[in-house]
């Protein structure tokens, strides 16, 4: 794009790596450092370590892996069906809708990335989604479908973008860290939740005041289902919009006067205010369409299969929080996004509660999914040990002298 | 009351007539309208907290013409707001006030403020090295199981505090190689600390006792009982009978404050965190000096969570899935609401402390607003960084990784 032969300005050593200045900048290294050969190699390392905890704590990995593969309904590509009664249609269904919330969720994380901020806030600005969406599709009961299912997403899409600009605002003008801000305005997002949804709170559900659960939306704000049935959560339109939004994510960034300065500040923010692009506007603006990813996840899952919210759920929801394995491990594009969103949509179904197992029991899987997040977030974060490994390799390649009887096996 | 604001206005010497001192005149002023319908105090006329509020607040705006205006300006908003608590707390029946403020809430206050005491302060350290440490949550939620696993198989509460000091650590030493060595992002490394921590105590809570419980009769970390206090009648019940990690928790805020401010290993420490590269020209081991920060970190983050699990944090000699509940972050929240400062890290977590107690009380009243009160901390350091009510600075190469050269 830049004209550029982009091997030609890949760093020689870590060291030179390191020393360029921002976030994004580091990561455009790691993806030109590898492209899907990395990131595939952490996750397959992750889940051999993952393995390895399994079978020191004396169950078999191979056979846990497989279960969880079936769980996960990814066995369904055997025996393609689009009959429900199937099983593994059934898990694939809801491992589908487990990745409809996080391809947002991992956008949500990835453009701020593309900008230079971490936007770690995707939990907080989903909770805000969920918020306005119930609410609002709790109300104007009376509307028609369209316009009611529009105005929930809309306006929970716009909530999380407000709430995520909260922080893309003190960092332009008061140069709060993004980081810290968003954790704040993530707990408060939660706790905020927590009194709305909870006893006494103004959205608790109006018929038995001792449950701490919001009403139930009504049925025009429900989105429609095209696999399966709406009381068995069935997979709600919602992936489609989900995978728009991956093309918009692409679009936006790639090929928009927006999409550029967001880039440009990401990559040197001092040489894009030299080039005369309004960086704190750009910071405001990526944060915000950030949180609107997230807001619409929220908004898609409340209307799409939640229906409604308990206080008790939320302290275990971690969608938003999986946003950034997502990101990180799609390399904060919006194919890789995509594929990543899969594997953890069908980690997050195919551990808890599509798991049926002798090996390893679900309470067990669940967490060995927090495991592997943890493990391939700690090992695409290294990026130097990365491109440590991968310039050494070419190197090598590049000092041997190309003798054809000398040639590597 | 008279003789006293003549004093300021003809001060005895020059350091009285500081606006400072007016300033944090008016906010103890104003926190004191707030608390003066409440027992031990009990005065219950509403003329009171209105009284003192508006001294709290003319003190604020004394400040503020004399140039401190956001001192003054804070002093002025704590003064109306202690008239309106104050308000609120003498038109509150008699029995529910005693229900909250009976003098336990102090107890109660250090039971919540110790847990985020031990970890700001292991934030501060690893901080002030230069790196940003968000996984305190992950390194309390370790050190909370390992430790009362341990207690429990090991039968003692030493054994228990060992473990979760030695746990913190080896999870620091190797947060510190990927962010110190490997110069991962450290919000990166530190969020991976995190998801990797809740999903390794939650994993063996369910392999070693089955996702239950911790059987009963664990050695607990036991209480101090102070012989000449624990029989008085209002300070027995508030500091008499307090877990020997509270008061350890108090020694560590006044030992850190020395090895940080007044000592070379503290000057050492602070000069990485600020310009790693001049720290390294005299000579200072950067990177030695950084692993021994957030190892420390780790410690007083485990210990922190053993205080949770094996203390009287949450319940003695037990332990739930994702005990922590984000109480690392809120200990990142004191310590950044403290500006880096063990003093400030420390004031944060007992405020912090006292709103959880408050919160717990308040349900007395309402269950709804309890819940609702619990985002105070947050708010209060978004504020806080906001630079709404003076600016918090970190230090200069917080969370920049160092190369050396």
């Amino acid at each position: 794009m830049t004209g550029i032969d982009p091997k030609s300005s890949l760093p020689e050593s870590p060291e030179e790596a390191s020393e360029t200045g921002t976030l994004a900048a580091r990561i455009s290294l790691k993806q030109r450092g590898g492209g899907i050969v990395v990131p595939a190699l952490t996750a397959v390392v992750a889940f051999l370590m993952g393995g390895l905890v399994v079978l020191a704590t004396g169950h078999n990995p191979l056979l846990a892996y497989h279960d969880i593969f079936d769980g996960a309904g990814l066995n369904w590509v055997f025996h393609p069906t689009t009959n429900l009664a199937s099983t593994a249609a059934y898990n694939l269904s809801q491992t589908l809708l487990q990745t409809t919330t996080l391809i947002l969720c991992g956008l949500a994380v990835a453009f701020a990335f593309r900008c230079g901020m971490f936007n770690i806030g995707g939990q907080g600005q989903y909770f805000v989604g969920i918020i306005v969406a119930n609410w609002l599709g709790v109300s104007f009961a009376s509307m028609s479908p369209l316009p009611h299912i529009l105005l929930c997403v809309v306006a929970a899409t716009v909530a999380g973008a407000l709430w995520a600009g909260i922080a893309g605002f003190l960092k332009a003008t008061v140069g709060a860290h993004e980081v810290i801000s968003t954790i704040m305005l993530n707990w408060i997002a939660i706790w905020v939740a927590e009194w709305l949804f909870g006893d006494g709170g103004p959205l608790q559900n109006s018929s038995n005041p001792s449950v701490p659960v919001s009403n139930d939306i009504a049925d025009s704000a429900k989105l429609p289902v095209f696999w399966g049935q709406q009381e068995l959560q069935g997979l709600h339109v919602g992936l489609f919009v989900a995978l728009g939004a991956l093309v918009v994510f692409y679009l936006l960034l790639n090929r928009t006067t927006l999409g550029y300065e967001v880039r440009a500040v990401g990559f040197n923010p001092d040489a894009a205010a030299y080039g005369g692009i309004n960086v704190r506007k750009n910071l405001i603006r990526a944060m915000a369409i950030s949180g609107a990813f997230a807001g619409l996840a929220g908004a898609l899952d409340m209307l799409g299969y939640l229906y409604h919210e308990g206080q008790n759920d939320i302290p275990v929801s971690s969608v938003g929080f999986l946003g950034i394995a997502v990101a990180l491990l799609g390399r904060n594009t919006a194919v890789g996004t995509g594929l990543a969103a899969l594997l953890f949509g069908a980690l997050l179904f195919g551990t808890t509660h599509g798991l049926n197992s002798t090996v390893i029991q679900p309470e067990l899987a669940g967490n060995l999914t927090y495991i592997i997040q943890g493990l391939i977030v700690l090992f695409v974060g290294a990026d130097v040990l990365i491109l440590y490994l991968w310039n050494s390799r070419r190197k090598l390649r590049r000092s041997r002298p190309p003798l054809p009887a000398r040639e590597p096996a | 009351m008279s003789s006293w604001a003549e004093r300021l206005e003809n001060p005895v010497s020059a350091r009285l007539r500081d606006p400072k001192l007016t300033g944090i005149a008016g906010i103890v002023l104003g926190v004191f309208a707030a608390f003066l319908a409440i027992p031990p105090i009990q005065a219950r006329a509403i003329l009171w907290p209105i009284l003192v509020g508006i001294i709290a607040a003319l003190f604020g705006i004394w400040t503020v013409t004399r140039g401190r205006r956001r001192l003054g300006y804070g002093a002025v908003a704590t003064g109306i707001l202690g008239i309106g608590l104050g308000i609120l707390a003498t038109r509150s029946s008699v029995s529910n006030l005693n229900a909250v403020f009976d003098p336990s809430l102090i107890a109660q206050m250090f039971v919540f403020s110790t847990p985020l005491t031990f970890a700001a302060i292991g934030g501060m350290f690893s901080e002030r090295s230069g790196v940003v440490n968000i996984a305190l949550e992950g390194m309390m939620l370790l050190g909370a199981f390992w430790g009362v696993y341990a207690a429990d198989k090991g039968g003692s509460w030493v054994v228990g505090i060992l473990a979760g000091a030695g746990v913190g650590a080896l999870i620091a030493l190797v947060y510190a190689f990927f962010a110190i060595n490997l110069r991962t992002d450290q919000i990166v490394g530190g969020t991976a600390v995190n998801f990797l921590a809740l999903g390794i105590t939650g994993y063996f809570f369910v392999q070693l006792y089955h996702g239950n419980y911790i059987p009963q009769g664990v050695s607990e970390i036991p209480n101090l009982r102070i012989p000449g206090i624990a029989d008085l009648h209002f300070l027995g019940p508030a500091i008499g009978d307090l877990n020997i990690m509270i008061w350890a928790g108090f020694l560590l805020v006044v030992l850190s404050y020395f090895v940080v401010f007044k000592t070379p290993v503290g000057l050492r420490i602070r000069a990485c965190g600020e310009h790693p590269r001049a720290a390294d020209t005299v000579g200072i081991d950067v990177y030695k000096v950084r692993y021994a920060c957030v190892v420390l970190s780790g410690i007083l983050a485990g210990l922190g969570g053993v205080y949770l699990s094996d203390g009287e944090g949450s319940g003695s000699g037990t332990f739930v899935s994702n005990m922590t509940d984000g109480r690392g972050f809120i200990a990142l929240a004191a310590l950044i609401f403290g500006n880096w400062r063990p003093a400030g890290a420390f004031g944060a977590a007992l405020l912090f402390g006292f709103s959880s107690a408050l919160a717990l009380r308040l349900q007395v009243y309402s269950a709804s607003a309890a819940t609702l009160f619990n985002v105070l901390p947050y708010v209060l350091t978004l504020i806080a960084v906001a630079g709404v009510i003076g600016r918090t600075v970190p230090p200069a190469a917080d969370g920049k990784p160092y190369k050396k050269q």
